[in-house]
This record gives C-alpha cells, sequence and structure tokens, in this order.
C-alpha cells in the first residue's frame, strides 16, 4: 500500500504522506484554512471549531456525503475531497467568531497585540462587519498582574487553552489551566490565586502562543523613555544575541533577519547614552563559566555543573529541582554581568557614579524582568539592570518614536562593551553557550590553540530538544548534554537525579530552541508556527554570523582580555566573585 | 456561578491523611485515576480544601492547578465543608415557580453567606438542589433529614426554622 493519499482540497487534487491531516493537505494545495486553538506541537484539541471544513469521504466505492469536520485533528482518508472556502464553511467561522466576540472585550484601539491579533485578523478575514452579533452578558475578569513579568487579562481571553498546554507540555510546568465550567470557564491558577503567587518560572512561553492580547509582557517601555529623557542620568543599554535575530521581525523583515546594525542605529536614535552588546558579558561568562567548570573538575567540585544563564531555568531549578542548586554555575547570566561591569569598572572608567547610571537590556526574555530583581544581583550597590525590556517592547518604543527602522543605516556598538566573538553571539540558540564553553575549555585543557577550522562543535546544535556528545581532551572525557524547554530539562533532571546519567556539563535553556524562541521575541501567529520553525530560521541568523566573524572564542576578545589586565584579575579571582557570580534560593511549588 | 473556596480552617486528622494515602497508593497506577481519588478524598473529608487537593497533586507529581481545574469543573466535588444542618434549597422547576429563589435569597440573608457556602462557626452550610421529590410542598427546603414545605411568601417561617437548629 502506497504512503501517499490522494486527496482534493478545492477540487484541485494532491497527494499527501498517510496520517496528514486536512490542514497539512490544504497547505501542500496552497490553500490556507485558518485556525485559532490550533498550534503545532503544542495544542491539537480541535475544540475552536474555526478550522471546520466540509470533507467527503470514500464510502465503498462511491464518495459519501460533505460533513464538517475540523481540518486541524482531522485526518486525510484516500479520495476524500474537501471544500475550504464553500458558503456553509465561510458562515460557519463567521459564526464562531462572532461567538468568541459576544464575550470579549473588543478594545483593538488600545490593545497591544492590536494589527497582530489572530482573534482580529479572523474577524477582519471573514469579513465580520456585525462584531455584536450575539449581544449577550460577557464575564468581566479581573485583571491579573501579580508577577512581576507578565499580565493576564482574561477578558481578551478566548479559551483556545494554547497557554495551558504551552506551560504543560513544553514546559512541564502547568501552573495555569481551565478552571470552572460553561460560561464562566476561565484560565486561571490553583485556588484562583494571581500566577505570582505561583511557581511560574517567567519563561513567557504562554504570550509567545496565545493569539490575543490577554497575556502580554509588563511594558516598561515609559519607564525607559523618561530614563532617556532626564539629563541627570546616563542610560546605558545592551542587546541580547537573539534580539538581533528576532527584531526585524517587528519591522517586517523576514524571520531569521539579523538586523544588528539598524538595531543599533535605532537605539542610538531613541536617545540611549551607550550603546553596548551583551555578547561582550556572553564572552565574559565563558570566561567565569569555563573556569569554574575547569576547577570543578579539577578540584572536585559538584558535577555535572549545569549553566545559569537562563533566569527561567534557573527560577525552574529552585522552585522543582532545589537539591539541583548546587549543580548551578554560580556565574551570573551575562545579562547581569554585562549590567555589573557597565556599573563598576564602565561607571569608574567614564568617572560616573552608578547611582546615577539607568541600566537597560532589551531581553527575547520576560524572566529576565524577574531576574533584574533577583537579590545578589546588585555588584555595585546599585541593581546591575534597572530595567529589562523584550524585543517586542524594543520594536514598540521604535515605532513610537517615529524611527524608520527599515531605511536607518548600519551602526557599530560602543568600545569596548559593544565588543564580542563569535563565542558570545551564539548563546542565542539552544547549544550555542555549550559550544563557546568547548571552544574556550578544549583549548585551556589541551594549551594548545584551537584551529580555525576546530571551533565548530556541531553535535551541539540543532532544534532537538535533547542532545548529548563526549569530547575527549588530552587524559580528560567531557560529556555534555544540551537541553532546552523545561519539559526536557525536568526530564534530563530526573535521569541526574537517578544517577543514571553522568554528564560532566549540561545547557539548559528554558524556551526550546533557546532565546531566539524566548518568550519575549516578536509574536509569530499559528498560521506561521504552524509550518515555519522560527527556533532554526532565527538560530541560523546567528550560527552565519558567528562564522563570518575572525574571532570566535570568548578568550580572544580583547576587550575582555583588557578587562581581565586592568580591573578584575584572572578569572574566578576574589573580585571576579564579588562582582560577576551569585547565589540561589529553594523555592516552594 | 464560581465554586466557593472554604475560608474555615481545615481540621484534617492523621487518620483521614493515613486513610487518603492509603487511597492514593491504591489507584495510582490506573489510569484516570484523578477523579476516582477526588471523589473517595471528598468521602474521607467531606470535601476538597487546598491542603487534601495539594497531597493529591504531590502524590500523583502533577500540578496542583490541573486538580483544582477538574474540582470547579465537575458538580460532585466541593470545596466548602457542608455544615452540621446541611440546608438544601430545591431550585427545581415547580419550586423554582413557586418562588424558591427568593426563600434561597432570604436563606442567605439570614445566614450571612452565598449558597455553596458555610457559615464561620461550621454549623450551617447552604446549597441549592434539584428537585427532591415533595413538589407538591413546593417550595422545599431540607434540612439535614426534616422537610419543610410550602415556604412561599413566609419569610418569617425561615427564621423560625433556623431557629430550631439552635444548639
Amino acid at each position: 500500500m502506497s504512503d501517499m493519499i490522494n486527496v482534493k482540497i478545492n477540487g484541485f487534487a494532491v497527494q499527501v504522506p498517510k496520517g496528514s491531516t486536512i490542514l497539512e493537505a490544504a497547505r501542500a494545495a496552497g490553500v490556507t484554512i485558518p485556525t485559532l486553538c490550533y498550534l503545532k506541537e503544542i495544542n491539537a484539541i480541535g475544540a475552536c471549531r474555526i478550522c471546520m471544513v466540509e470533507a467527503a469521504e470514500m464510502r465503498g466505492p462511491n464518495l459519501g456525503p460533505a460533513r464538517m469536520v475540523a481540518a486541524c485533528v482531522y485526518p486525510v482518508t484516500e479520495g476524500m475531497e474537501v471544500q475550504t472556502a464553500s458558503p456553509k464553511v465561510l458562515d460557519s467561522r463567521r459564526k464562531t467568531v462572532q461567538l468568541i466576540l459576544s464575550n470579549h472585550d473588543m478594545k483593538c484601539l488600545s490593545c497591544v497585540r492590536s494589527k497582530n491579533c489572530e482573534l482580529q485578523k479572523l474577524a477582519n478575514d471573514l469579513g465580520i462587519t456585525d462584531a455584536d452579533f450575539y449581544a449577550g452578558s460577557k464575564s468581566e475578569s479581573a485583571i491579573d498582574d501579580s508577577a512581576v513579568h507578565m499580565i493576564r487579562d482574561n477578558n481578551k481571553c478566548i479559551l483556545c487553552r494554547r497557554c495551558v498546554a504551552a506551560c504543560a507540555v513544553t514546559q512541564g510546568i502547568g501552573v495555569i489551566g481551565a478552571n470552572e465550567r460553561g460560561f464562566i470557564t476561565n484560565i486561571g491558577s490553583q485556588f484562583n490565586k494571581g500566577l505570582g503567587e505561583t511557581a511560574c518560572v517567567s519563561c513567557g512561553q504562554c504570550i509567545a502562543v496565545c493569539p490575543t492580547g490577554a497575556l502580554t509582557e509588563k511594558d516598561f517601555t515609559d519607564d525607559v523613555f523618561a530614563a532617556i529623557a532626564d539629563p541627570t542620568k546616563h542610560v546605558v543599554v545592551q542587546t541580547a544575541p537573539s534580539v538581533r535575530a528576532g527584531l526585524g521581525e517587528c519591522f517586517g523583515n523576514p524571520i531569521g533577519t539579523n538586523v544588528e546594525g539598524k538595531m543599533v542605529a535605532a537605539l542610538r536614535r531613541l536617545g540611549f547614552d551607550v550603546v553596548t552588546d551583551t555578547n561582550y558579558g556572553a564572552d565574559l561568562t565563558i570566561m567565569e563559566e569555563g573556569n569554574e567548570l575547569l576547577e570543578r573538575v579539577t578540584k572536585g567540585g559538584v558535577l555535572p555543573m549545569i549553566t545559569s544563564c537562563s533566569p527561567g531555568w534557573v527560577k525552574f531549578c529552585e522552585h522543582y529541582f532545589p537539591d539541583m542548586i548546587p549543580n548551578l554555575s554560580t556565574c551570573k547570566s551575562p545579562q547581569q554581568m554585562q549590567g555589573a561591569i557597565i556599573k563598576t569598572y564602565y561607571a569608574e572608567k567614564m568617572g560616573w557614579d552608578p547611582k546615577d547610571i539607568v541600566s537597560v537590556s532589551i531581553m527575547p526574555c520576560t524572566a529576565k524582568k524577574f531576574e533584574c530583581g533577583r537579590d545578589d544581583q546588585s555588584a555595585s550597590g546599585y541593581p546591575d539592570v534597572d530595567i529589562a525590556l523584550t524585543t517586542r517592547e524594543l520594536g514598540r518604543m521604535i515605532d513610537r518614536a517615529g524611527i524608520d527602522f527599515n531605511v536607518l543605516p548600519e551602526e557599530k556598538f560602543d568600545d569596548p562593551l559593544g565588543i564580542y566573538t563569535g563565542g558570545g553571539l551564539i548563546f542565542g540558540a539552544t547549544g550555542g553557550v555549550m559550544e563557546a564553553a568547548l571552544r574556550f575549555a578544549v583549548e585551556k585543557i589541551s594549551g594548545e590553540k584551537l584551529a580555525a577550522d576546530k571551533v565548530e562543535f556541531t553535535d551541539v546544535r540543532g532544534v532537538e530538544g535533547m542532545k548529548e556528545a563526549t569530547y575527549t581532551v588530552g587524559d580528560l572525557t567531557v560529556k555534555v548534554a544540551v537541553v532546552s524547554g523545561l519539559a526536557n530539562a525536568r526530564k534530563l533532571m530526573e535521569k541526574v537525579q537517578a544517577g543514571e546519567a553522568d554528564y560532566t556539563f549540561i545547557e539548559v535553556m528554558a524556551c526550546p530552541g533557546g532565546c531566539v524562541n524566548g518568550g519575549g521575541q516578536p509574536i509569530q501567529p499559528a498560521s506561521v508556527r504552524n509550518f515555519v520553525d522560527l527556533r532554526e530560521l532565527r538560530a541560523k541568523a546567528l550560527y552565519s554570523a558567528d562564522a563570518a566573524m575572525d574571532l570566535r572564542k570568548s578568550q580572544d576578545n580583547p576587550a575582555i582580555q583588557t578587562l581581565y589586565k586592568e580591573f578584575l584579575g584572572e578569572p574566578g579571582s576574589h573580585k571576579a566573585h564579588e562582582i560577576l557570580h551569585t547565589s540561589y534560593v529553594a523555592r516552594k511549588v | 456561578m464560581a465554586k466557593s473556596i472554604a475560608t474555615i480552617p481545615f481540621t484534617g486528622t492523621p487518620t483521614q491523611e493515613q486513610e487518603l494515602r492509603a487511597v492514593i497508593d491504591a489507584l495510582r497506577e490506573d489510569p484516570g485515576c484523578l477523579m476516582p481519588i477526588m471523589q473517595k478524598a471528598q468521602e474521607i473529608y467531606g470535601y476538597l480544601p487546598i491542603e487534601v487537593q495539594q497531597i493529591i497533586a504531590t502524590e500523583l507529581n502533577i500540578p496542583l492547578e490541573k486538580v483544582f481545574g477538574v474540582a470547579t469543573f465537575y458538580a460532585q466535588f466541593t470545596m466548602s465543608p457542608k455544615g452540621k444542618y446541611r440546608i438544601s434549597v430545591c431550585l427545581g422547576t415547580a419550586c423554582y415557580v413557586k418562588g424558591s429563589g427568593v426563600v434561597m435569597e432570604k436563606l442567605e440573608e439570614a445566614l450571612g453567606i452565598k449558597g455553596g457556602e458555610i457559615t464561620q462557626d461550621g454549623k450551617f452550610s447552604l446549597d441549592d438542589c434539584r428537585c427532591v421529590g415533595a413538589c407538591g410542598l413546593a417550595p422545599v427546603v431540607t434540612i439535614n433529614d426534616d422537610v419543610y414545605g410550602r415556604l412561599a411568601g413566609k419569610p418569617e417561617e425561615i427564621q423560625e426554622i433556623l431557629a430550631k437548629y439552635a444548639d
């Protein structure tokens, strides 16, 4: 029997692999079927009924009657004939959207997701001219702003449960779910607690999958505009590796466009006094973390050592695996290292009082908003980072300031905190920290320069949630693992705890695919996510930029070498510990 | 109406907890064991307070929200304990057209609680129910095993009835 199935979509024949859904078959025929609750690999519950189509299947030798089915979950069968936009189908979709709108606040004008809202687009596409068609009582929900990083406004929630699946399935956490039933069904937390009172790790994957404005990051753009306008403040900004791989999407660039030069130009035009690159902080992280790893290996410290760059992962570890806290690297994350250096070394160099510096970060991440407020993250006596913005917030600032992003010139970061190597740059992709660390460790252990054609450790690359590799350097064997997505991290930690894994070093990124797919990145609708791998495209932007660089090893960063010479001494020095390392706390579930 | 959640202190005993843990141990390997466990837990405690739901969540290694979601979805689960005197107001069709809605309001007023709740002293709990099979007496209220009928337009009678349960 053939593995291919013949179907007709709107009268046009197409062959698709057995097991394909109608949605996938239609895509192969060049037809888009709108969806709302369906999200590839995350949520396939066939609940919202937006993707309804008419499908007729073979009954014996004859074609049976057409029936309405949900295209997202209905598999194709041989000889099936599908109508995706018949009057009956369009009428059904329109009624469904009107029913959703009947319990939606419809405040598009003041909604941050306007123009990027899947519900709004559906209503427009379906030609809905009467949004109040099913006028009736609406459920009113209090806004939950108890978490430091995000806001839930259930008045805009359509109960698609994509956030629930992202939290429970992708991240293996499940602090949100559907409560009550019928008209009062609502997405919330146990015993109706605010999200801030739960063991939420702030990863923001729920925001990234929300089709409407129900879930949004806490917006601090006005605080940044105010700081910039304050003549007594030096406003220093840093941008994470992944921001340059995502920001372009806010301005219509193809996914995976590296917009580093224009981003720097935009930050200058917004009025930031100094524009620095978190890649520098990432290079610095490698020096400290690489050194810590070698010390643990040679001096019998706690192994496996686990990276601490991802604040969502760190918080997850504190809540769900407190016993593993000694395994976490004590290194601050690149964001916090960069901030710490801005307010100590750089402030000293510039003759600035750290209290007059406003340290702003642009991150692909919502957990960074939590991280910058953590204890033991104030090297200068003031917070290393004052305000952490997401990539999306930066996009909004650029729009609000009237900057025409796409015509900006390409500019360079300010020296010296904008100098970086390829090692720092690839931090944004899953496996990147591991690869940068290997570029450092192999050279350090062998005592020999790593040849230019040997710097790529491709075993740890790729979007798979779980990767492992073994390297032998001299007489030392290093077994490493790389995981992204916290459900994968949970599985790996359970293995480590059970003594079933003997890794030396583990990289964990909270978000699937790493920071390029972080909860603070530009939101792509399901119509894109269902067919394109964002992780891969954005990661490619980083890896190809790395491949084109002369300096690819963090230890070769001349600005970092100067930093140690002028200020820190050696990696792992007392001063480095005071400024660049931190501590963790066990938290409750 | 959203399910009410008890605000009175949890008074579970070690024996009850032992019983609950035995139930969980007996059922934990069965697929779909959550609801049977919750049903047994409610039999043991009379209701499902957060303390009990937390034990279930921890033991089954599932998020507490998942337990709570099920507890709020199904009408059979209650998160408010029942009082020494369990008042049920029939809101079935016959009683309702005879004015049991008003009776419910009067009881809520008199007890200072809403339907589904319990008084702070644990004495009275108030719920609605559907048809107790005494439509000829509509509107009907039951208090434990006592039945009171024909309560339409007799607000003073409600006070008198409650007064019978002074102890």
